[in-house]
Formats: C-alpha cells, structure tokens, sequence
C-alpha cells in the first residue's frame, strides 16, 4: 500500500496519553508505532485493514463525560481529532481474549511439532491477550491439506481464517490459483486442488500466514527452532534489486532465508528465487577444498601458488583476471588491483558490458528520478521498455501490480475514504487501474494489468518508444516504418506519461539492446521537457552488474581474444563460469593455450573442472562483502556463518592472503579492503558508509548473531569434542558469532535479527521501523553511490533495418536463467528444459512441443519447440542460461530445423 | 383504462386472489396498476423520492430505515455517475418469514412497478432482483410480467415514451442467508461470494459495480406504486402509528390458522395472533414469540398488547424485523427451539469475521448439549458471554447480532429451563471414570 | 467442455452484468441444470469461459449451499429444518425420510434416485413442515404417515 503521510495534526488520547498523530491513519498503525502492543490478524502494513478478525478492539469514547466509551476496532477507526481511546478499557480486554479464545477453538494447539513454533503470531497475541485455558469441549473441525509444490507447505488445522493469505496472493500479488472456498467455520484456504503454487510470490505465504498453515518446505526438511538459527543480514544475490534477506544458519548448512525489511526496496516482500535460492548453498558437490593439479593442496599452499603466479604474471604482463557481476566489490576491486588495471575483464560479454556502461551513464545524466522499488509503487503511469520483470526483476515487477492501483487510491481520496480501507478502496476502483504499458518481445505475467501492450523485436520496440518521444517532444524525429496501430500506442503512452503525475520508465540491459536503453533515456528528457518529473529504473542483469561496471575492466571477448593470442600465462578466473559466456568450442581452445588457470568460485561449473588451481570460495552466506544494485545503492551483506573443516573463504580473501606473494597489500581486515577499493575508484567511494565498520560496538559490545535463547551450544559438537569450542572470532564485522553482546538499538543496516519482547514472530519488524510501512529507525541500509551529473542530450538512433531472418530474442525465466538459484534442489524442479519460442506464422509447418535442433552462429543445440501467438514476428525466443542453452549472440540469425 | 375510484384499504394484497394465478398486464391495468408509474414519470425524479419520505414509508426487509431518505442518498444531477442500480431484496430467507414470497406469487406487476418507480426516482437505468433459489413459482411468474411488460414498452428503452429507460433482470440466488444482508448481496450479485462489505462508501454512492445503488425489500418496493398513486397523506391514514401504510403480518408456530395478512401498521400483537391467527391450538399456551423473524429477541404473553410498529417492538427490547411472527407454545422445548435457531445462523455464517464464524458454531454446541443432557453448568456462562462477543459493532455485520437476538432474551426469559438443563449433564471427568470401571 | 446450450445460455446472463465475473453464479447453476451437479472439469471450463481461474469459480461454487460439487441424486429431497418446521415437527419428518429411503441426510440412495439434504426456511412456515423435491415444494407434512410420503416420493421416478 502506497502511504501519503500528513503531518500530524490530530491530538488522540490513549488511555489517558495525548499524541499528536496524523488523522488520515488508523488506530491500529498509529498504536504500534507509537510503541503500544496492540494484537492483530487480518491487518498487514502492506495490506490495509478489512476488519475480519475483530481481534484489534480498543474502546472509543463520544466525549470527555463518556465513561462507557464502544468498543471498535482500531484497524478500521481513524484517528480523528479529539478521540478518546482507550487498549486498557475492560471491554476492550476482554474482547481481545475472547476473540483468541474463539480463534483457538479449532486451533490443534500443536505448537511443539510446529514448525511456527516459537515464532508465531498467533502465539504473540495468544500470550498478549492473556488467554490460557481452553473451555471449548467439544470436537474441532479438521480439514485435509495440499501438495503445495516444492516450496510451500500446507496444514490447514491450524488457519484461524484471518484471510491474510488469499489477500496477498490474490489481491496484491495477482495469482489466481488460491483462494478460499467454502462457508462459515469450514473456509478453506488452498488450491482448488492439490498441486504446484503458480505464484512467483508464494513463499511470502510462510510470513503473510500468522500461524503454521504455510510453512517453508526447504526449512522443514531439515528444521531448525527459530531461535536456535544463527542469523546475518544479507543481500540477494539472484537478481539486481538488491532486496534484504535474512538467511538463518545451523550445523554449517543455511536452514532457510527470511524477508529482512527494507523500506525503500523490498519491503516485507521477496520473490521465490530470491527466498528459495539459497539452496546451491548446501550443495554436496561445492568445490570445499583447494586443489592443485586435481590433487588437495593446503589452502596456505594454494594461495601462496596464486600469489607467485600473479606475481610472475605482474612482471611479464601475461596475466589476466576475469572478475564477475555476481561476486562482491571486494573481490572484483582485489583481483583487479592484483593483476593490474588493463588486464582486468568484467566477467560479462561485450554486448552486456556495452549495456551496463551506457545504463550507468544514463542514471549519472538522467533528469529523472532513479526510483527505489517503493518509489516505482507509487508511480501513476509506468511504460515497461523490453523487461521481463516477473523473469528478471520480479520484486519489481510486484510493486508495479500497486502503482496501478494509484488511480484507485485517488478515488478513494476524492470520497473521503482512507487508503487503509484496502476493501473499500477496491470496491472503489473497480477494474480502473492507473495506466501500466509494457513493450516487450512477447507476453509477461504483468499483462493482466496492463491497459495495453505490443510485441516486438528490440528494435521494433525501441522505434515505438522514439515515436513516443517525438510525440512529447516535437522537436525529435519520428520514428520509421511504424504501422498505424503502433502509431496509436504511442499517442496513448504519450498521453498516458505527460497527463501523470509520476511516471516512471523501466527498461534493463535483460534483452541487450542499447538502442532500447537510449530511448528510454530519450523518454526521461522529453518528459522532462514537457514538464513531468519522470522516474526511471534501469535493470542491469547480476546482483553486482552495477558494482563491476562503476569498478570498470574489460569485456571476456577481448579476454578470450587475448587468450587465443597466447598473450597470457595465468588466467585467474573468479565467481564466473566461462562457459556461459562464450562458445565452450571457443572456450575449450582458449583454456588450452594457457599455462594455468586458476578458479575461485562457490560452485562447481564446467570452469571449475578445468582449473589447475581451484579455491573454494564462499557463498552469499559464508562471506561478506558489498553489492551495488540497479539503483547504485551499495548495501553490505554478512557471513551467516563460518564453514568449519573446509577451505571455504571469501574470494576476496583469497585475493588478500595471495597478495604479499604477488608483491601487493590489501591489509588484513575487510575495511583495509573497502578502504583501498573506495580510493582506487573514485565512484565508489561512498561504500565505506554502506555499513558500520569492523571497530564498530553498540554499547560496547558487538551485535550478536544469534538470539538470546540459542540453544544447545556445548552439544553441537559434543560428537566430536566435549569441549565447547571458542566460537569464531570476527575481525571484518561488528557482528558476534556467539549469542553474546547488545541487540536493540543496532544500526539498520547490522540487525541479524528481528525481534522484540512480546513479539516473537516476523511481525516483530514493527518494533523497529521509524514509522509503519515508512524506513528503518536510523534510516533504510545502504549508500546511494550515482552522482548527477549534467543532463545529457538526446540519444541519435541508429540507422532502422527492417526485419531480416529470425533473430535471436533472450527470454529468462525465474527459475533457471539466474545461475545459482537454479542450481537449488526445490529450484531445480521448476527449471524447464532447452526450448525456442516462434511465432506460430514462422514456424515453417514445424509442429508445437516437437523437439528441433536450434543453430546460431556454428553453435547447435536441441531444444523444443513453443509456437507462441504472443511471440514477435522474426524473433526466435531463447531462454537465457538455461541448461543445454548455449552462449549465442542477442540479435543473432537463427535456424529451426525438424530434429 | 379506468383508475379506480376509491384506494383500497389493503392495497399490496387487494389484487392477490389466493389459489389463482396473478393478473396478467390487462387485469392488472384495469384494477389501477401503472397508474403510480404513470405519475411518476410525470414528476421529477427527486419530488418521487419526496414523496417517498413524506409518506414515512420505513423499509420492511427488517431494519426499518426510511426508504425515502435511503433514495435520497443517491447522488443526482449532471455530476452524477451515469450508471446506477436499483437493487430488489428477495432473498427472504429470515426463518419464520413468508411475506415477499405471498407478494412475488400474487402480484409480480404490483412489484415491478415499484421497481420502476425507484429505479426513475433515483435514476438508474438498470435493476437487478436478487430472488432466492426456492422461490421456483415466484421466478416464473416474474419472468412472465416482465416478458409482458417488455411487450408492451413497459420495460426496456423509453418506458411508456417517457424518455427513461430502464433494464430488469431477474437474478436467482444459489442459496445463503447472509446474501440477503444488503451489502453481502451486492457482492452475491457480482459473482463473488457473499461476504459483507465495510462502509463508508455506502452502496448509495458505491454498490454493485462501485456504481451509486439502492437496495430495497420486496415488499417496500410494492408500497410504492400505491404512494405515488394515492398521495403520502392517504398512506400514512392506513396506518395506526406513526410510520405510514400498511404491514404483511405473518404467524406461524402452533396456532389454529397460522398465516400472512395485509393490516394497519400498528395493529397489536394480540389482534394478529388471536383474531387472524386464530390463537393457540387447543390445550397449548403461549410460552413466548419472535416478533419478526428468527433474529429478532423473544417477547412472552406480557408483551401481547404491544402495537407491532418498528418503535413500540424496539422499546419492548425487541425488533419488529420482517413483522412475521414464530410462536413458541408451552409444549415445545424453548431450548431445542434455540438450538435450531443458533445451528441456522452458524451454518450461514459467511466465515468473514471471527466471532461470528467461530462463536456461532460454539454456542449451537453447547444448546446441542443442555438440550441432549449433556449440559454443563459452565456452559450459560460461555453462552452469556457470547451474547456479548458476538454483539452490536464487536462483529462486522448484522448476522451475528441478529443471531444473539433470541438467545440473549431466551437466556433472560426462560432461565429457569436452561439452568435445568445445565445441572443435567454429568461433567466430563465423571463420565469417564464411569466409563473406565 | 460446455455443451453449446450452455454456452450459449451463459452468454444471455453476460449481456446482464457489466462485468463477465459477475455472471459466475449463473454459468454454475446453468452447467448444474443440465448435468445435476458441477464437476471439478465444469469448474475449470466456466472459469475459461469468464476468463477466471478455477480456484477463484471454486471459491464460489464452495460458498453456496445450492451448488452441488458432488454428484447428486437424481431428485434433490430439501427438508426444511429451519425454526417454524422445527416446532410443527420436522424432527420426525427427516425421520421418516431417512427410514423410507435408507440413507441419512447428506446421502444419496442407492439407485442414484434421491439425495436428502437439509435446507433453510423455505418461506412457507405457515404450512409447515414443508420441504421441496426439486423445483416442488410440499407443505403441510405435520402428521405425514410413511404411506403419504411415499406417494409423494413415487411422482419421482
Ligand atoms: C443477515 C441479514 C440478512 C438479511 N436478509 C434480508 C432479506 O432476506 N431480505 C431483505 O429484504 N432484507 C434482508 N436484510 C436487510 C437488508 O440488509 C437491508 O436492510 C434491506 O434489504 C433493505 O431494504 P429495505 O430498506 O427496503 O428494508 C438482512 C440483513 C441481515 C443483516
Ligand atoms: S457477522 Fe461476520 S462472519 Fe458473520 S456473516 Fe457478518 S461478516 Fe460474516
Ligand atoms: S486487525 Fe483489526 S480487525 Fe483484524
């Protein structure tokens, strides 16, 4: 729900308090915030009020000589000037327990076999209200749960029918298949029948839910009590957004990860690669030791190797580092630093590295605003250039489903009714929806609410956006060979944009199209001119694409070129997988003119399996380090936890330990680090302040890593050593591995854990946002790294040419073109196989489903054949890393033929 | 086409002739129909809606609001929205209540009517009647006059050449009780499920379809033709109090002549139950009395000299609601009766909000058991406290409410038999060390 | 697959709503005219034909007494045990019905001829006990013997 904030104007009395509160907001938000523990179901922050559970009651009283005051329900009450309420009231009380009591009468009470348990809502309120004994006698009503698919499970006995879950999933993130059936105390939450979530979403059922009904079937396998996780804030790494997570760790593995609040980026919502992703992390065949020669060398050994090869390398120019959009600033800036600045190549190919570099310079000259992803919520107007966001940035693509409803919340403005009033502001709105357009090579999952939509090639799509400017701006061209239908479109979206009040622009470097990335630079001028103040969101690919482009290098053609040229002994290869860049025929070549290759990497990929040194690096979860996502915000992430009896260390300690053997010093510490790489770059030296320093303590003391109730700790190795081990000491961080040390109070971007007294759950995150809904006390995490410079002028376009062969069009798919993610077993399940998408008229009599051999560029491969009405004409759809989908060309000629 | 002379004195059933079918469109003209739309369409639309208020016509779907003042919420004018809604309550499915059924089967055109003079008072264009599923011969003989009315530009685009047109749908319900609460019928009526909504926005400004829509009983929208017709003067002489017309007063229960008839508002309980009712069956008293339908609190013999009006039953502690009656004699166990009552509106509870969705259920347990002897001496103090739970405001609609109507005045009325009955049961400790030797 | 009646009687009751959802309730009760009931294939075809989901028809269909997600005998007995045929005896009516029948209420009879199912007031309280058999409703069942009703039951075939 989009929040406009009016300052405070009200005076309210509670319980005798006066507060001086904003009018235009409920009790129940005002309450929370304002520190008292009011319980409650069916309200969510993102999700309004609809006054379903009762379970909010306070007493409201007429006036200064009401005594008997009425009992009401806080969600649904405003906070109108002069309101005397009353939590303490009797009335109230007892209403608040008797409404637990009734919810508890079907309720198994099956909190010890819960995987809730411990940190349930239900429980909160239940403790809250002071209910504690059961006087209902009589059978409870049981129901039969759902295969949900691999993600979610289901335990239908212990809903108490908040309807928290349907309104999530159906109401704000748009799926279809949930709902509720049935009638009084046999409502069912479920699918219509057993069978696979559809939602890319589904997994914020397991927070929506406030007791056990959905639960993470990745935690359940291997279950671990809340308070016994040991926990860090993280980032994701799975796309660009940058959304916060909060991954829990216990015997070495991650257990499960958890939304973690951000106000300005994900907010209380995660998409299911980003929560489910994880799983690679656990993975049985993660390279765990160093090997040299295929043999086990001595972690000491191995990066003494690397240092003396880099060295060698240093003196005869003939060493080549190529760094990755996936790994951490750190990593990249200590490669580059070590094989020096011209033989140091991004981890990407020259079409991408052309993409990211012109994106980056558009943000830096833009007049627009760069929108977070709360920022593109609001926005009234949105033309979506090329991107598939529920496949490349789909937290993104979950907050344009609000920013259509902004011409809703207008008419709820206009009829006095609050925004909080989710149901009535629906009944208002209809079907209205604000304007959402999306150009694209062919239909997204974002369709159903976009007032209209066009299909085309890239270049097709980035002439209908030229065409829009020209209508903003007279001054540019039009656009050629634009049938009259385009011609329309474009009227509307011109309208549509110049007529709002904010509209935003996304487009993303998803199907490499520079000409695309300019128009909707040209887009941002143009309006700007007319006067609008657009917002723009430029997706780069990598959760650290923006990161390696503001560090700079070159691109792995030219590396590989090099390669081929027998120009480089070493080649240090780090977090990438070479065979998703480039040809493996041309890979294979270039790896064999090579003296050694060395590989760090959390994963093993047909790269790893051809280093003569290969380092274990850490994942997400065993490292620290700094990401900057799509809107040049540099977020620090934190290791879980510290793999024990590997070689497993942060690449860029790897880089570090290998650096006085190559002549070169990085210090010893993460800062050293951060420090040296913010001076080298004069873009990112904002990074620093991305998070408190190692030297950081709260109170003195540092910020534990596990909860206070951690438990279990002289057992855990009790296998092994009766001894309780000293825990890890943490030389990078202010963070603790211990359950030792100052909790509340922490800095935004250190708390490893959300909790409160009284609040046990996920909703305990209310405890620690400055206001509901709005930012983190101390200020939403991350440093914002993109200076303004000057607007730059328009964009010239590139000479058109009309549609040749079919061309190779990128599509991405959630689960499977996202490297790590897909490698998780829950992922995994979801990965389809190799197919091409055409167009029905382009299938040259090849039937649907019928296996065919794709062929681009000398590369061949089998795949299957989708014949897509929705497919542009002359583009042949290929989905982006998917296994068994080689490295072609976007914009290359393809060929189908029958199998 | 002759207007009669003199009005009637019952005017909703003066044209139902019980076992015949109704009057087709002729007959129905002869005898005075169509002549109030006549009139009508000849005002303006708000002076119909002053009309309405000043004739005191109060709604007879059980809540009793002034159906003049409702219209008169509909917004009007240039300004307003284009599309709006005149919606028919005949979901009728308040148990003990039989009145909009007599009114549908006897005299389909008399309600079409009064449809289509709400529907120009308010100006919508289109109205929808919500009739439940049962109502079989009712739904034929609506579909029949309105085939008729259709025929003869009674219906349709420019009704009668008046320039106003107005489109009417029958829809048939798939069963529900809360689909008659006005708000859970809109949502019935948009193919969803029939959950209440919250208000404001009230469905005058934001209804079916977001669109301004009034909902009215069946048997208020038959009154209207006769107002516009005979004057707000002639209707409020019908009645003996202060609210105008006549009322479809109903009885069932052990009576002699159980039944419905058209009599002034304000005719005594008394009068309905042993003049038309014919009093209780031989050898039975009466014990108590719903006095307008199942959710409505129980009134006892002193209360049978009371004028059966919305404000003398409220003061009462009681409701007028449909003005359909449920005898309870001294034979018929008072505690098995509630039980029924309670199962009814636990099993049509919508599940929206809690205390309804699982307060209900608890209670209708309980009565199951002090009505089974298996009653606990706890148990009045759980079904006290839910009457209070389950209360005005502490549940999202009505339902719930309406529901603890009968128990709170049962509880209050015939305590004695449920404090019988909650020392009859033997606690449940005893009964199972009982089993186990 | 919607036979071509159906559809076409679908498409009637969407030319009366503005919105296609609304007519959802009709689709069910028209597929439930012609086939006795409304099968989990039925849910999914309606749900194509007003460009729903199954899951959001089937949360409909679920919430109304009315539609029948089961299959159902071929007669529907209704008995109505609301408060009114409660007092005049309706206790004893289901009763004998359940005996004249062999099933309990919820059930269907073995040759698929009749299903007994409890219903709401059905507006007749003043001739109760009453209860419907398909579109029929029979009132007056007070002192109804098992030859009576099993007059009745035989119009039924
Ligand atoms: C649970 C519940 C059930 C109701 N059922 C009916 C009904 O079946 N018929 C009816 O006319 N009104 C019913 N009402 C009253 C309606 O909400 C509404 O007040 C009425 O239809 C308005 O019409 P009127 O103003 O003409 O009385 C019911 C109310 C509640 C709370
Ligand atoms: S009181 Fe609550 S659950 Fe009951 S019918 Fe009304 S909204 Fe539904
Ligand atoms: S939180 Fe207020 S009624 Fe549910």
């Amino acid at each position: 729900m989009t929040v406009s904030r009016k300052p405070p104007q009200a005076g309210i009395q509670i319980d005798g308090k006066a507060h001086a509160v904003d009018p235009s907001r409920n009790l129940l938000e005002v309450a929370l915030e304002l520190g008292y523990d009011l319980p409650y179901f069916c309200w969510h922050p993102a999700l309004g009020s609809v006054g379903a559970c009762r379970q909010c009651a306070v007493t409201q009283f007429k006036d200064e000589n009401d005594t008997q005051g009425r009992v009401v329900m806080a969600c649904m009450t405003p906070c109108a000037d002069k309101t005397r309420f009353s939590l303490a009231h009797a009335d109230a009380v007892s209403m608040r327990e008797a409404v637990i009591e009734l919810l508890m009468t079907n309720h198994p009470h099956d909190c010890p076999v819960c995987e809730e348990g411990g940190a349930c809502h239900l429980q909160d309120m239940t403790v809250m209200t002071g209910h504690s004994y059961r006087r209902f006698r009589h059978a409870k009503r049981t129901h039969v749960n759902q295969d949900l698919g691999p993600f979610v499970g289901h335990e239908m006995n212990r809903c108490i029918a908040c309807y928290r879950c349907v309104r999530f999933y159906r109401e704000y993130a748009g799926g279809g298949d949930l709902n509720v059936f049935g009638a009084h105390h046999h409502v069912y939450f479920g699918r219509a029948s057993d069978g696979m979530l559809e939602s890319p979403f589904s997994g914020n059922l397991v927070e929506v839910c406030p007791t056990g009904v959905f639960t993470d079937r990745t935690y359940g396998e291997s279950y671990t009590r809340k308070w016994d996780l040991q926990q860090a804030p993280g980032v994701c790494h799975h796309c660009a957004l940058g959304c916060n997570i909060m991954p829990g760790e216990r015997y070495g593995r991650i257990k499960r990860v958890e939304n973690r609040y951000h106000g300005a980026l994900n907010g209380y919502f995660l998409c299911d690669r980003g929560r489910y992703g994880y799983q690679y992390t656990n993975a049985d065949d993660r390279p765990r030791r160093a090997r040299l020669n295929d043999a086990p060398v001595a972690a000491e050994a191995a990066a003494a190797q690397l240092g003396e090869w880099v060295a060698q390398g240093r003196a005869t120019g003939r060493v080549l580092g190529i760094g990755s959009p996936r790994a951490s600033l750190e990593a990249n800036h200590a490669l580059r630093a070590l094989v020096g600045d011209a033989n140091f190549h991004r981890g990407i190919a020259a079409g991408e590295v052309a993409c990211d570099d012109l994106l980056v310079q558009i943000l830096r000259q833009t007049p627009a605003r760069l929108a977070s992803i709360r920022e593109a919520e609001s926005a009234d107007a949105v033309l979506v250039l090329g991107e598939d966001l529920l496949a490349t940035g789909a937290r993104l693509a979950l907050a344009l489903r609000q920013s259509v409803r902004n011409v809703g919340f207008a008419m709820a403005d206009a009829a006095n009714v609050p925004r909080w009033q989710d149901h009535s502001v629906r009944l208002l709105a209809q079907e209205t929806k604000s304007p959402l357009y999306i150009l694209g090579p062919r239909a997204t999952g974002l369709d159903d609410i976009a007032r209209r939509f066009h299909r085309g090639r890239p270049a097709d799509l980035a002439r209908l956006a030229q065409e829009i400017v020209h209508l903003l701006d007279y001054t540019q061209p039009r656009a050629p060979g634009l049938d009259d239908d385009a011609i329309h479109l474009a009227h509307d979206i011109a309208t549509a944009l110049k007529t709002a009040q904010r509209p935003l622009i996304v487009a993303g470097t998803s199907l490499e199209s520079t000409a695309l990335l300019q128009e909707a630079a040209n887009l941002c001028i143009a309006l700007d001119k007319a006067g609008v103040a657009p917002s723009i969101a430029l997706l780069p690919r990598a959760a650290n694409s923006m990161g390696t482009a503001l560090l700079g290098g070159g691109d792995t053609d030219a590396a590989l070129a090099r390669v081929e040229a027998s120009e480089v002994d070493t080649l240090v290869v780090l977090e990438s997988d070479l065979y998703r860049l480039a040809p493996g025929a041309r890979v294979d070549a270039a790896l064999a003119r090579l003296r050694q290759l060395v590989v760090i990497d959390a994963v093993s990929t047909a790269t790893t399996a051809k280093a003569t040194l290969l380092l274990p690096a850490g994942s997400f979860a065993e490292t620290d380090g700094t990401l900057v996502n799509h809107e040049g915000r540099a977020q620090r992430h934190f290791q879980v936890f510290v793999p024990g009896d590997t070689d497993i260390r942060e690449s860029w300690r790897w880089l570090q330990q290998s650096a006085p053997a190559a002549g070169v010093d990085f210090g010893d510490t993460l800062d050293a680090l951060i420090a040296q790489c913010a001076g080298a770059n004069p873009a990112l030296a904002g990074i620093v302040d991305a998070a408190p320093s190692a030297r950081f303590r709260l109170a003195g003391s540092r910020i534990p890593r596990q909860s206070h109730r951690s438990s279990g700790r002289t057992a855990m190795h009790a296998h092994r050593d009766i001894h309780e081990p000293r825990p890890p000491q943490d030389a990078d961080t202010p963070l603790a591995f211990s359950m030792e040390g100052a909790r509340s109070g922490a800095p935004p971007a250190e708390i490893p854990i959300f909790w409160a007294p009284r609040w046990n759950s996920v909703q305990s995150v209310n405890k620690f946002q400055h206001e509901i809904n709005g930012p983190l006390r101390g200020g939403d995490p991350g440093v914002l790294l993109l200076g303004r410079e000057a607007t730059a002028p328009y964009y010239a376009r590139p000479a058109w040419q009309a549609a040749g062969t079919l061309e190779v069009v990128w599509l991405y798919e959630l689960f499977g073109s996202e490297e790590l993610s897909a490698r998780g077993a829950a992922i995994a399940t979801r990965v389809p196989a190799p197919y091409v998408v055409v167009h029905p008229d382009g299938a040259h009599g090849l039937a649907q489903g019928r296996r065919v051999e794709c062929s681009s560029d000398g590369l061949r491969w089998m795949a299957e054949l989708r014949l897509d009405e929705t497919m542009a004409p002359g583009a042949a759809g290929v989905p982006r890393g998917l296994p068994g989908v080689p490295a072609v060309r976007a914009g290359a000629a393809l060929r189908v033929e029958a199998a | 086409m002759t207007a009669r002379t003199s009005p009637p004195g019952k005017p909703l059933t003066d044209r139902i002739r019980p076992e015949h079918p109704p009057y087709g469109l002729a007959d129905y003209e002869r005898h005075g129909g169509f002549q109030g739309l006549r009139a009508a369409l000849k005002m303006a639309p708000q002076d119909v809606t002053g009309l309405i208020k000043a004739a005191g016509l109060r709604g007879r779907g059980g809540a009793g609001f002034p159906t003049g003042v409702k219209w008169g919420l509909v917004p009007m004018g240039a300004e307003a929205p284009k599309q709006k809604y005149i919606v028919a309550n005949g979901d009728e499915m308040e148990p003990g209540t039989f009145k909009d059924r007599l009114l549908l089967e006897g005299d389909p055109l008399q309600f079409i009517e009064g449809m289509l003079i709400g529907g120009y008072a308010i100006g919508a264009s289109v109205g929808y009647i919500f009739l439940r599923a049962e109502y079989v011969l009712a739904a034929e003989r609506l579909r029949a006059a309105m085939r008729e009315c259709r025929a003869r530009h009674l219906l349709g685009r420019n009704v009668l050449g008046s320039g106003f047109d107005f489109e009417l749908h029958l829809h048939t319900s798939a069963g529900r009780y809360i689909c008659g609460e006005e708000t859970a019928l809109i949502s019935s009526l948009e193919g969803k499920r029939a959950i209440p909504r919250a208000k404001p926005p009230f469905p005058a400004t934001a209804g079916l379809f977001g669109k301004p829509t009034v909902v009215n009983n069946i048997e208020t929208l038959c009154n209207v033709p006769h107002i516009v017709h005979y004057g707000a003067d002639w209707f409020r002489g019908l009645s003996k109090c202060g609210d105008g017309g006549t009322k479809l007063y109903g009885a069932s229960g052990k009576l002699r002549h159980p039944g419905a008839w058209e009599l002034p508002m304000g005719t005594t309980v008394r009068e309905i139950l042993d003049e038309h009712a014919g009093g209780m069956r031989a050898g039975l008293k009466l014990r108590g009395f719903l006095p307008g339908g199942a959710s409505t609190d129980f009134l006892t013999a002193e209360h049978l000299d009371l004028p059966m009006d919305f404000d003398s039953i409220a003061k009462a502690g009681s409701r007028m609601g449909t003005g359909t009656m449920i005898v309870l004699d001294d034979q018929t166990d008072v505690i098995g009766m509630v039980r029924n009552l309670q199962m009814f509106f636990a099993r049509e509870s919508c599940g929206w909000c809690t205390p309804c969705r699982d307060g209900l259920p608890w209670g209708e347990k309980i009565l199951a058991g002090l009505h089974t002897g298996r009653g606990q001496p706890e148990d009045l103090d759980v079904l006290r406290q839910l009457t209070r739970w389950l209360g005005p405001g502490r549940t999202f609609c009505a339902h719930a409410p309406g529901a603890m109507e009968p128990l709170q005045s049962a509880l209050k009325h015939f305590r004695v038999d449920f404090e019988r009955a909650a020392n009859r049961g033997v606690p449940i400790t005893a009964a199972k060390t009982g089993a186990q030797t | 697959m919607l036979s071509a009646e159906e559809l076409r009687e679908i498409d009637t009751e969407l030319g009366h709503y503005e919105q296609a959802s609304a007519a959802t309730i009709e689709a069910l009760k028209i597929v439930q005219r012609h086939r006795g009931w409304v099968s989990d294939e039925a849910v999914a075809d309606i749900a194509a034909k007003l460009g729903s989901s199954p899951a959001d028809v089937d949360a409909v269909a679920t919430f109304y007494n009315l539609i029948y997600r089961r299959p159902v005998g071929r007669h529907v007995i209704h008995v109505c045990d609301s408060v009114s045929c409660w007092i005049m005896g309706q206790p004893r009516l289901t009763e004998l019905l359940k005996q004249r029948l062999g099933v309990d209420v919820g059930q269907t009879t073995g040759d698929g001829r009749f299903t007994l199912l409890p219903i709401c007031c059905l507006g007749t309280c003043d001739r109760a006990p009453a209860l419907m058999i398909g579109s029929d409703t029979h009132r007056d069942l007070e002192s109804v013997d098992a030859a009576r009703l099993d007059a009745i039951l035989e119009r039924y075939s």
